[in-house]
């Protein structure tokens, strides 16, 4: 089974954000970067299908050189190969323009299964591999909590809403996207990052992909969130501040 | 395409989806804002039922958009039943709820009209057009997305981001649409949905709630936060990453995948405050935050805050509440 595996490059979780003088993104120039955790997941899933029928398993991301880092966590962790379709902008491509270029990159591979995690922590649009399967002409399924591959056939379980789930049949090759949780994540050994180093890295450059993205929506101006609530900060050292809180609980809220 | 704005509506077995009311509310918003006609639609098998209730709303036409192949939601079927509605009613702008059966169908139809869905939106404002306006980084950011290329427009509403009481009432013209499908381009083969054994925690019940995210490391500090729920005689409750570690149960989980929970108090611990959980614990009547970042989202709902290293912060509030009580006593 060749299955191919799309990950991004996020900000560090804890990082500290601040707004671009233009206003229109993030100050990323001094920020540390991981693999988005949902694309972390979909490599696990992608991992354990090797393990139980074989094939080969690609990694593949779109992103700027610096993006070569998370990569080469994903070889270390148990990827055999990988694509890295650099571009610096790559945000600039759009979700429509991005899809066109994993497409692009992706098709003379002909894989059995391609998965993603099911949206980045950053954009958080959680369509690019929706997106990829209709550009590719595949059948989809999202939020998937399980997969197993049956006769030829790809049976995932769907998440639904409030606690449901539901069982879903496709044909291969098929395009999932892996909500986080679904497998327990793996790391990367000392011989896997020794190995990582050998393992092919391949570099597409997005600009001669030939894609031309059609302008689709664009972020005009990003900004703090106006709080909804009057919060009572509660200052002091985590003692007294402790000590205060419990005050209030007891007697403002009157639950102690 | 038009001055028009489509809303789909979402039923699941002849049952609303109620966040689709909370959209007509954004529908008939966005056609008011830029004088567009507002129309509906219901996809599905044998929904005739529901469409009184929308011939009761202000709108310029209810589409119920009917066939056997549409039973079960797949996203084949109501992809190409849906594309071939957008080409026929031609709105500017197509609005769904943001729900998971949208996540999985609404990115495929954009696609066929070389669109990107702006998704999970939060509000918007008319400024020379609209502007949609939706999270980044997990909440921690908002962004103003500016629609761009050619309409169709595509646009998915956040839960509770519009009210559903809002939907200004009317009368509306009921139109049966019937789109061309065929069974052999379905490829997907669903099953019936099912519910996985709920286990015996129900936190809907509790009068407190201790809850615990990311912020506490590891599993093996799982009992500082379970000190404080005994304490306080609440529950202990968690995010879904750290069910998805497997440090507490996901019986325990709170938020749009877990339970959705209105205590008294709800004391969130090392919390950032992504959507998905908040959307699972905003109705609560106090909400306490305790957090080391002060930008964190979980603050922008909070009635209390502490700033803090929840290592030191709560360790500290089980002490005073245990000396506490014993004042009482």
């Amino acid at each position: 089974m060749k299955i191919i595996v799309s990950i991004k490059e996020v900000p560090l979780r804890d990082s500290q954000l601040r707004i671009a003088a233009d206003g229109r993104w993030i100050e990323d120039g001094d920020l540390g970067y991981e693999m988005n955790e949902p694309d972390a997941y979909a490599l696990e899933e992608a991992l354990q299908l090797k393990e139980k029928h074989g094939g080969e398993v690609i990694a593949w991301c779109a992103g700027p050189a610096g993006a070569a880092r998370t990569i080469r966590e994903a070889l270390a962790k148990g990827a055999d190969r990988a694509l890295h379709i650099e571009d610096e902008q790559i945000s600039s491509w759009g979700t429509l323009g991005l899809a066109q270029l994993l497409a692009k990159a992706v098709a003379p591979e002909k894989p059995d299964l391609i998965l993603t995690g099911l949206q980045s922590d950053d954009l958080g649009y959680g369509q690019t591999g929706v997106v990829l399967a209709e550009i590719l002409g595949l059948p989809h399924a999202t939020i998937v909590m399980a997969a197993e591959v049956v006769d030829g056939k790809i049976r995932v379980k769907r998440e639904l809403e409030s606690g449901w789930f539901q069982n879903i049949q496709m044909p291969l090759p098929a395009v999932l996207t892996i909500q986080s949780g679904i497998n327990k994540l793996r790391y990367a050994t000392l011989m896997g990052i020794k190995k990582a180093k050998t393992k092919e890295l391949k570099r597409l450059v997005a600009g001669d992909l030939g894609v031309s993205a059609s302008p689709t929506a664009a972020i005009e101006r990003v900004y703090l969130p106006r709080k909804s609530k009057q919060t009572q900060i509660i200052e002091g050292s985590a003692r007294e501040a402790a000590a205060k809180l419990v005050e209030k609980l007891r007697f403002e809220v009157r639950v102690i | 395409m038009s001055e028009r704005v489509l809303v789909i509506m979402e039923q699941r077995a002849g049952e609303w989806n109620r966040m689709s009311f909370e959209t007509l509310a954004a529908g008939q918003k966005l056609g008011a804002e830029l004088g567009y006609a507002v129309t509906a639609a219901i996809p599905g098998r044998g929904v005739a039922a529901l469409e009184g209730e929308l011939a009761a709303t202000k709108l310029d036409r209810v589409y119920v958009v009917e066939h056997e192949l549409l039973g079960d939601y797949t996203a084949d079927g109501y992809a190409a039943a849906l594309e071939q509605l957008v080409r026929k009613a031609e709105p500017s702008f197509v609005l769904f709820p943001h729900t998971y059966q949208v996540r999985d169908l609404a990115p495929k139809l954009a696609t066929r009209f070389n669109q990107a869905l702006i998704s999970d939106v939060i509000g918007m404002r008319n400024e020379n057009g609209p502007v949609f306006v939706r999270q980044l980084f997990q909440g921690k950011l908002n962004a103003d997305v500016r629609p761009g290329g050619p309409a169709p427009y595509f646009i998915s509403i956040q839960a509770g981001a519009f009210h559903a009481e809002t939907v200004e009432a009317g009368t509306s013209r009921v139109e049966v649409f019937i789109p061309k499908l065929e069974a052999s381009s379905i490829r997907q083969k669903p099953e019936a949905p099912f519910r996985e054994s709920s286990g015996a925690v129900d936190l809907t019940a509790a009068e407190i709630i201790v809850s615990v995210g990311r912020g506490i490391k590891e599993k093996d500090n799982i009992p500082i936060v379970e000190e404080l729920a005994k304490a306080l005689g609440g529950e202990l409750a968690a995010t879904r990453p750290v069910c998805d570690s497997g440090w507490l149960p996901i019986e325990r989980q709170v938020g749009s995948s877990g339970q959705t929970v209105a205590p008294k108090v709800y004391i969130a611990v090392g919390i950032s405050g992504a959507i998905q959980h908040l959307l699972g614990m905003k109705g609560s009547k106090i909400i306490v935050a305790i957090n080391k970042d002060a930008n964190a989202p979980i603050f922008e709902v909070a009635d209390y805050g502490i700033v803090g290293d929840l290592f030191e912060v709560v360790p500290a509030m089980v002490e005073e509440v245990k000396s506490s009580v014993v004042l009482q006593r």
